[in-house]
């Protein structure tokens, strides 16, 4: 789809052809490998915006990270305390600023918690994400690679916890550890790395026996050459997709362990709007507007996440590039 | 001088059903500037010998005898010293070009990446290098900022000859570097091949089941049988002139364009390569030679002078005519 302008108008002037040996100025190493990279993401982020899918998540998943970045500015945290807010309690919508979501229980504006819950929301997100990711993949790459007595020891310790029923596990260690926003990040990282885990072993245990990675053992290089050149950008678009899913399971996961009144206490995310609209009797006393909104901002979240998520993949795995 | 000097190498597979022999014994010498061409049919332990050279061979695997590459035996070298001999010693232009690039790195830099690993190079002069390389075989230096999925069948086997000789090795193994190449493209790397070999002074062991290949390029032959060398010497000679029926049979499946005989009676060898674990008694081609007589299942022949330069172990060899008395060479 309308390639060849693009990469017409892709390099930069200064970028020498791809001729070795230019007789420029010359040039330190460094220097080239930067120029290379700059050239490389000016190519993708070309790419990239004439993606619809990916262009419409990211617009979306923006909207939601300003809000959650410029939350302080557009309103104070104190006025959002169950002690200083002035509203009438569960007040319906109206046209009049603050109070286009209707107010809570304690007649907080349900449009400022909601912008104060993003913050939360998507923190947990992709802490717990990034938590995820980075021990699912040393675990399955290890495991994978290594093979033998690590790949047996490794899968048991996964597969203990793929069977533990992550929902009770998470209960039980967020009763003992106390439900602080940091500790619900770690039992969410904790509770679902064993899947990525084993994708990644499983992804690893293919990509391992290709071709290149023993012309790379051929070439002299040694194991951690091989995982870092080889093996992982192989498994790369894979552990990609799974992070996607996983951003979405992540803030699911927080909003399920706050309904459960596991959530902290102390900071308002959706997960705990839903709570507390939910303990107050919401959903029969009919206070949509305390309930639905946060619901929906989940679902956006997650479905740019995802949409997002997709369009990166097809972009940065050249076998998914069209031609 | 010798480059690659094989002596009495046996290599045993250990598998579920007990161990697979599949080298026997060979004793080999490729010397500067020659090249050597090794054929056979499948399973007769060509590859296995050029992973053993560079020690790439699965655990499994155990390796008797001696490999001395440039002087240095390979079986004794520590994993580091290992894995410093490795490409600057000997490469491997790989079989499959397709699937031994990785497919989401461009090619310059797989083809820098030997030099990096042996810091034969900063990154700068690695990419000038790789750029100077892709000319040497044929390709525009601007072709290093492709990616594997932009380049052909051909123009990908030309980029692993380029990696090959990233470090200046002291020998280049080819393992079947044609096959999966259309004829046409087959001759262009060769072609290509024989002129770097020549321009470089290279040494090569060239491997393939395709003896007509292997006689455009190589100086000598060596016949591979059930995981022992069969028959050795000049390649013009073993081919035209075999001593071995095994070689025979090989040379004769290839038809000459025109002549009416290979029209006629198209020729071939019947039967299957032996299974390894159960190679048959005295000499391991007696049940599908045409030549067979009372003694070949009883006396297993060694590689018999057979004449300038030239060994073949066949009990039918002038001068050692049955009953030998040449046991397990």
């Amino acid at each position: 789809m309308g390639l060849t302008p693009l990469e017409a108008q892709v390099g930069p002037p200064e970028q020498p052809e791809g001729t070795p040996g230019d007789p420029q100025a010359p040039r330190s190493a460094r220097a080239i490998v930067w120029g290379r990279r700059r050239h490389a993401l000016a190519y993708n982020w070309s790419l990239y915006r004439h993606n619809t899918q990916g262009m419409i998540g990211l617009v979306i998943l923006s909207v939601f990270i300003a809000l959650a970045l410029l939350a302080p500015l557009i309103v104070d945290q104190a006025e959002i305390t169950p002690a200083d807010t002035t509203g009438v309690p569960l007040q319906a919508p109206s046209a009049d600023y603050p109070y286009w979501l209707g107010t809570d229980n304690f007649g907080r504006p349900v449009l400022w918690l909601l912008i104060w819950g993003a913050r939360i929301s998507l923190t947990v997100g992709l802490v717990a994400t990034v938590g995820t990711m980075v021990l699912g993949s040393i675990v399955g790459i290890a495991a994978g690679y290594f093979g033998g007595r690590i790949d047996t020891a490794l899968n048991a310790f996964t597969n203990w916890f793929l069977v533990i029923p992550w929902l009770v596990l998470a209960i039980v260690l967020v009763a003992i550890l106390g439900p602080s926003l940091g500790i619900i990040i770690l039992v969410i990282a904790l509770t679902s790395w064993a899947g990525t885990a084993r994708l990644v072993r499983a992804q690893t245990l293919t990509v391992k026996e290709r071709l290149y990675v023993e012309r790379g053992k051929a070439l002299g290089a040694g194991n951690w050459h091989l995982i870092t050149r080889h093996i992982l950008p192989n498994v790369f678009p894979v552990i990609f997709a799974n992070t996607v899913l996983t951003v979405s399971l992540a803030i699911l996961s927080e909003t399920t362990l706050a309904l459960l009144g596991l959530g902290d206490p102390n900071s308002v995310s959706w997960g705990t709007i839903i709570e507390e609209a939910f303990n107050s009797g919401a959903l029969t006393a009919g206070y949509w507007w305390w309930l639905i909104p946060p619901g929906i901002c989940i679902v956006l979240v997650t479905l740019s996440f995802t949409m997002c998520g997709y369009a990166l993949d097809e972009i940065l795995n050249p076998k998914l590039r069209e031609r | 001088m010798t480059v690659l000097s094989l002596r009495d190498l046996r290599i045993t597979y250990s598998t579920q059903g007990g161990p697979v022999p599949a080298v026997r014994g060979v004793n080999l010498e490729v010397g500067t500037g020659e090249v050597l061409g090794l054929a056979g049919e499948s399973g007769c332990g060509k590859s296995t010998i050029a992973g053993a050279v560079l020690r790439l061979l699965p655990k499994s695997a155990k390796i008797e005898g001696e490999i001395l590459l440039d002087g240095q035996d390979v079986l004794a070298l520590k994993p580091g010293k290992l894995r410093a001999l490795r490409w600057a010693g000997a490469s491997i232009v790989f079989q499959g070009a397709m699937h031994s690039l990785n497919p989401v790195q461009r090619v310059g830099d797989q083809i820098a990446e030997a030099m990096i690993v042996h810091r034969q190079a900063q990154e700068k002069e690695a990419r000038t290098r790789a750029g100077d390389l892709l000319q040497m075989v044929g390709l525009p230096a601007r072709r290093i900022d492709d990616y594997p999925h932009e380049l052909s069948g051909g123009q990908k086997q030309r980029v692993m000859i380029a990696m090959a000789l990233a470090c200046n090795p002291s020998l280049v193994i080819a393992d079947e570097p044609t096959t999966a190449l259309d004829v046409i493209v087959q001759a262009q790397v060769l072609r290509l091949m024989k002129s770097l070999q020549r321009d470089l002074g290279l040494s090569m062991v060239f491997i393939t089941h395709d003896l007509s290949v292997l006689v455009e390029v190589s100086d000598r032959l060596a016949i591979m049988y059930a995981g022992k060398i069969i028959e050795e010497g000049p390649a013009e000679q073993v081919f035209h002139d075999p001593k071995h029926p095994y070689t025979e049979a090989l040379s004769a499946a290839f038809p000459e364009i025109g002549d009416a005989r290979f029209r006629h009676r198209p020729s071939g060898l019947g039967g299957d390569p032996p299974d390894p674990m159960n190679i048959p008694s005295g000499c391991p081609f007696h049940p599908r030679c045409p030549k067979a007589f009372d003694d070949c299942p009883t006396h297993e022949p060694a590689l018999y002078e057979a004449g300038e330069g030239r060994r073949a172990a066949c009990l039918l060899v002038e001068g050692v005519r049955a009953p030998a008395t040449g046991g397990a060479g």
